[in-house]
């Protein structure tokens, strides 16, 4: 089973510097965009990340690319650290990682045609090729009629640009994929469209997606396991059936029963009486203890101050794993 | 067909654009009403109209370019596009008010809230300048409180910058109800919100519309909101009403392919994968389909489609729940010939 992991996040933890303070200005004032992050990918999976705004799902992705070095944890893909260089990334580690972002409108050069657009990165890393049919083959890989590669961004609709930003993903042939809220920008009526060429082409490439989020209905349809993060951390794994069936932690809850939905079926997956009350405590600030304790509807006197353990919900199912204290009583472990 | 006289009532209201290089006809003779008390929802994607058609009833659009070729809007009975100056600050300040999509747009970042709160309240009205700073402080706090925003004393003298996205939010919301407008409209009010703390934005906002009896028009592009918030729903296609029927009918008997296609598109949190949506894009204004608006992107397009519009047909129901969709498929149902004129008592 360990052979099938393809990225393996250990211990993840990014702190940026926001400010000083102190008389002589010489605290800094840290906020924890990531701490203390671990999951595995296996090859092949859809991994979602899931998370409100500031809970460092996109910082996750941004170092996994080497945009960032992590403060502190290690990132190995395929048993290599993807930081044994520092920020200097071998290429042929970098051609094996490729990041669609949310908004093709910024993420495509508008003064390039989309040929050179998809030119550049098989400049790099494919010279030797005859690049013109290469070209030509990703149009096609991803539904796009050849005269694209004349066009500007600009002449593309929303849900087109995104296609292109994918097929230039796809250029260097990589066998991770980020995909960092590629369908947010788009309208629902095309959203379907590039998740559907999505599934497509993981399946035909033998991709491996970690799928970053903010909607959980996305999520349902094409993630074969889920990640909850709040505030840096992560609140919650499992398998995504398992996952919306019955989720577990607090926040989750609180997570699904905000969704606006469309039918009595989904209303009755929500779990009604966990309603969203408080704000999100800022990022330079947490809380003491378990970083949701100031929302939480079941908080205890413990989670105030005792930073809870990621454990499994019950002894016979390890793969769906919780960051909580009411589960670390039900399963009689103690507390350190 | 109710016999109330609607609070709102858009007739036959088109509005172009004239752009270097042509004139973009963007709303396409739409009708649109509201009833006192009423919670009207509408629904399209980006770029169909959805904003136009508010900001042309508040007569907030610059023209030009815009102009308005034809069509009333009634507001209280009177014709909003015959105001004189005076009448329409007199609407937008009692009449109608409005909340933006994006809090931190709307807000002023150099001014304190209590500032902005006091102004807006101050020009309201004409009997509301002569309230003194103390009597505005208390209208201001009284804003804050219906908001369940705590510790109001101290948010009056707080800048924008201080307060969160949710927050600020909720500070629009209490700055839109503290004038008691007629008519309350939301533009996508929680979409710039996180989704737990949207879900808190949305349930106030629902509770006041509720508490208070006001007739409120949302305007969004999750059919969801929709769904939990309101009684009746437009749907619009670029610059057309394709779609008019009661909340529950129409989540539960969409009529219009455009609808259909849309609601199978949104992906679902029971599962069963995503549809593949609506293939093609929305029309150019600057030279839009000359039948139907949809029928290029239709999946039951008739040769019909592209020849004429399709005018409203009333699908025969209970006389109480009307159901009314501009498509040809429903051509053999009655058709309402002198759409909604005899609702007004003119």
């Amino acid at each position: 089973m360990s052979d099938d992991v393809i990225l393996r996040i250990d211990n993840l933890r990014k702190h940026f510097i926001v400010g000083r303070k102190g008389i002589i200005k010489r605290e800094p004032i840290t906020v924890k965009a990531v701490d203390g992050v671990s999951f595995d990918l296996q090859r092949g999976e859809t991994f979602g990340i899931v998370g409100e705004s500031g809970s460092g799902k996109s910082t996750i992705a941004y170092i996994t690319m080497g945009m960032y070095l992590p403060t502190s944890g290690t990132i190995t893909f395929n048993g290599r650290d993807l930081f044994e260089r520092g920020d200097r990334r071998p290429l042929d580690l970098r051609k094996e990682i490729q990041i669609v972002f949310q908004d093709p409108g910024s993420s495509l050069n508008p003064r390039r045609t989309i040929r050179q657009i998809l030119d550049l990165p098989l400049s790099i890393h494919q010279p030797e090729k005859d690049r013109l049919t290469e070209i030509i083959r990703l149009l096609e890989m991803v539904d796009l009629p050849p005269e694209f590669m004349h066009k500007y961004p600009r002449q593309l609709s929303g849900g087109e640009r995104q296609i292109v930003a994918i097929a230039r993903a796809l250029a260097t042939n990589p066998s991770l994929m980020i995909l960092d809220e590629p369908t947010s920008a788009l309208d629902v009526s095309v959203q379907g469209k590039v998740i559907n060429l999505l599934i497509r082409l993981q399946r035909e490439l033998n991709l491996t997606y970690l799928f970053i989020t903010h909607d959980l209905s996305v999520m349902r349809n094409l993630a074969t396991r889920v990640a909850i993060m709040y505030l840096g951390r992560v609140a919650e794994v499992a398998e995504a059936e398992h996952f919306f069936e019955s989720p577990q932690h607090p926040y989750t809850q609180m997570l699904l029963s905000s969704i606006p939905v469309l039918t009595e079926a989904e209303e009755a997956l929500r779990p009604a009486q966990i309603r969203s009350t408080g704000e999100i405590p800022s990022p330079v600030d947490l809380p003491s203890g378990c970083s949701f304790h100031t929302r939480c509807p079941q908080v205890m006197d413990h989670c105030r101050h005792v930073d809870p353990l990621m454990v499994p919900i019950d002894v016979t199912d390890s793969d769906h794993i919780v960051r909580c204290h009411l589960f670390e009583q039900a399963n009689g472990q103690v507390q350190s | 067909m109710t016999q109330e006289t609607p609070l709102l009532d858009i007739r036959d209201l088109s509005v172009h654009f004239h752009v270097y290089g042509g004139v973009l006809k963007v709303l396409d003779r739409i009708n649109f009403h509201v009833l006192p008390g009423e919670r009207v929802g509408l629904v399209g994607e980006t770029g169909c109209g959805k904003t136009t058609t508010m900001k042309t009833i508040l007569r907030v659009l610059p023209s030009p370019p815009a102009n308005i070729p034809e069509g009333e809007i009634f507001f209280q009975e009177r014709d909003v596009l015959k105001m004189s100056q005076r009448e329409l600050v007199h609407m937008r300040g009692q009449g109608i008010s409005m909340i933006f999509q994006d809090p931190t747009a709307a807000l002023n970042p150099v001014f304190s809230i209590g500032q902005q709160l006091t102004a807006v309240i101050r020009y309201a009205s004409p009997e509301n300048q002569n309230l003194n700073k103390n009597q505005l402080r208390e209208r201001a706090l009284q804003a804050l409180r219906q908001v369940a925003l705590a510790d109001p004393e101290r948010l009056l003298d707080s800048y924008p910058v201080q307060l969160s996205g949710g927050m600020r939010q909720r500070v629009c919301i209490g700055m839109a109800l503290a004038t008691q407008p007629g008519l309350l409209i939301a533009d996508e009010p929680g979409t710039a919100l996180d989704v737990t703390i949207q879900d808190q934005v949305l349930r106030l906002l629902q509770n006041l519309v509720e508490q208070r009896g006001n007739s409120f028009i949302l305007i969004t592009h999750t059919l969801g909101i929709v769904r939990q918030m309101t009684d009746r729903v437009y749907v619009m296609y670029a610059g057309n009403m394709v779609e008019v029927a009661p909340t529950r009918r129409l989540f539960t008997n969409p009529l219009h392919p455009y609808t259909q296609g849309l609601m199978d598109a949104v992906p679902r949190l029971t599962g069963g994968g995503i549809s593949e949506g609506i293939p093609g894009r929305i029309p150019d204004y600057m030279d839009p389909p000359s039948g139907c608006r949809f029928s290029s992107r239709c999946p039951h397009a008739m040769p019909v489609c592209s020849r004429e519009k399709p005018p409203v047909f009333q699908v025969e129901e209970p006389a109480d729940e009307s159901h009314e969709v501009a498509c040809f498929l429903y051509d053999d149902a009655q058709k309402v010939s002198n759409y909604k004129a005899e609702a007004v008592p003119v």
